[in-house]
């Protein structure tokens, strides 16, 4: 193992030190409970938006915490879901009397421990919750006999657009039926063309020869559904984007925001090479690129490889999306 | 046999998952995403770290503290299903007294609260598939007039023969469930750590 790091016990602890020196100007950081706060929150009328997940998908969700997106995310371990302690401190800490959302991605793990949390927070504060869980990931087929389709890039468009909502001071319900509704539009599928390390485990998830290819993996180093040999990145595009193509299915004249994102060890010349092919293949399809986003969002330590996600959308999503953000990893229009 | 016992038991449990920490790991990289090692391992050093500094007069707020800090310390799935069979253990020992009947009862409050949460069935490929061959054994076993210590080594032997039988098995729940056909051909992590935790209770509880 090759990474740079001092204990690998240590990881997420001290990245979190490190995301509370970068950016003092914008973040607070409980280190004791592992949550990434917007500096100026609670927003006294705002819904808190809250997510969270396993660490090692940098920038999401820690990167992501600021004006115009989320107001507290929960760091777990890598690659393991933060504790049900975790997301209670934070929705306390975010809820300034117009509830909170929690923003989760549709892993086993994710999944029990928001709901223990909002078990526990109901039984405790009274603060009003609600949740909304992604699940774009179409390269779980078979959904009825599977832990059902994961949450990957569409979390990210989420975060942002349903950010923008809830800045602009709308209640609960309507941020939690938009963000219903983002996901609904949504769909995503991703492949690696190496695998990647657990610090903890200290080698390789998976072997991948140098001729493979994973397709259809997940943000978790997990394998994927199908090992194929290598091919050019414009046969790779169509491999991804027409499974996310018909499952919706996004149809002739429909606009959309076309999402390419790297998986962590993939270099951006390599990314907009993908989304050259992407952006041609939408072209012949007939659907609009509304707006774009290319670069590593929602990763999976070093692996390399990439996923793309589509967003259908209309000018009030547009809108929204363009809103002003100031995140460390996302920023625009402030 | 009291809440020493117990002690006993869990602070074996916690050796047992530090020893197969690197075991279990290596299980779930092959269909899942190489943790629940490290997980088990850093939930069962938190439980110790609560039994060093806190002495518990009964058998239920000892389970029940175990199962809260397992929620709190484990995370993932592991978490809050070992988390919640230790709380509806313990609360299901509140106020009774320790026999193999209770303890059964314990045990099968514990699971059915594993599967509340977690919503497997028989043959999903996770850890049910080892705690429910266990329970039937162990019922088996107290019916038949065997003290604690055999139901409980009835149980882990049971126990081990449904882990094994995880691995042709095709995952439906959990991490592993999105590989597939691919997920046959290997053992179930979770239904190996519900085999370590039962050994243990064979070995200390009698």
């Amino acid at each position: 193992m090759k990474k740079l790091i001092n204990e690998p016990g240590d990881v997420v602890s001290e990245a979190l030190q490190g995301v509370a020196a970068a950016h003092p100007d914008r973040l607070r950081v409980d280190l004791e409970n592992r949550i990434v706060y917007r500096k100026d929150a609670p927003r006294q009328g705002k819904v808190g938006l809250i997510s969270g997940g396993g660490s090692g998908h940098e920038p999401m969700h820690g990167g992501f915490v600021g004006l115009g997106m989320l107001d507290a995310a929960c760091a777990g371990e890598v690659f393991t879901s933060p504790v049900p302690d975790q997301m209670m401190a934070a929705t306390k800490a975010v809820d300034a009397g117009a509830g909170v959302l929690h923003i989760v991605k549709n892993y086993t793990g994710d999944v029990m421990n928001f709901e223990m949390a909002a078990e526990l927070a109901a039984a405790d504060a009274g603060t009003e919750v609600l949740s909304v869980v992604t699940n774009d990931d179409v390269a779980v087929q078979d959904s009825l006999y599977t832990a059902g389709r994961r949450g990957v890039g569409v979390t990210v468009l989420l975060e942002k657009i349903v950010g923008a909502a809830a800045e602009e001071g709308r209640p609960l319900q309507e941020v939690a039926d938009l963000a219903k509704r983002v996901n609904d539009n949504g769909r995503s599928m991703g492949m690696a063309l190496t695998s990647c390390t657990v610090p903890a485990a200290g080698k390789p998830t998976f072997e991948l020869a140098e001729n493979e290819m994973e397709v259809g993996i997940g943000i978790h180093g997990e394998p994927g559904r199908q090992r194929l040999p290598l091919a050019p990145a414009r046969e790779i595009a169509s491999m991804l984007l027409d499974p996310v193509v018909s499952d919706l299915p996004y149809q002739q004249g429909d606009s959309v925001i076309a999402f390419v994102n790297g998986m962590g060890g993939t270099p951006l010349i390599e990314l907009y090479i993908m989304y050259n092919e992407v952006a041609k293949l939408l072209d012949r399809a007939g659907i609009t690129v509304a707006r774009s986003l290319v670069g590593n969002y929602i990763t999976s330590l070093e692996m390399a490889g990439c996923s793309i996600t589509l967003l259908k959308v209309d000018d009030e999503l547009v809108r929204l999306w363009d809103a002003p953000v100031n995140t460390p990893g996302l920023r625009w229009g402030a | 046999m009291g809440v020493d016992s117990f002690v006993n038991w869990l602070r074996d449990v916690a050796g047992t998952l530090h020893e197969n920490a690197a075991y279990l790991t290596e299980l779930d990289s092959a269909i899942g995403d190489a943790d629940h090692g490290a997980n088990m391992d850093r939930g069962f050093q938190a439980v110790v770290a609560v039994l060093d500094e806190t002495s518990f007069d009964s058998v239920d707020e000892l389970l029940k503290k175990a199962g809260m800090t397992l929620v709190s310390k484990v995370g993932g799935a592991s978490g809050p299903l070992y988390g919640t069979f230790f709380l509806r253990f313990g609360t299901a020992m509140s106020g009774v007294e320790l026999t193999p009947e209770t303890i059964g009862r314990g045990l099968h409050a514990g699971v059915e609260g594993v599967l509340a949460r977690g919503k497997a069935e028989l043959g999903d490929k996770t850890m049910y598939d080892a705690w429910a061959p266990a329970l039937e054994a162990y019922d088996a076993a107290v019916a038949g007039g065997s003290d604690l210590g055999a139901a409980l080594t009835a149980a882990a032997e049971a126990a081990a023969k449904g882990r094994d039988a995880t691995v042709p098995l095709v995952a439906r729940k959990g991490r592993a469930s999105y590989l597939g056909e691919r997920s046959a051909g290997h053992q179930d992590p979770g239904a190996t750590s519900t085999t370590l935790i039962l050994e243990s209770a064979a070995r200390t509880l009698s």
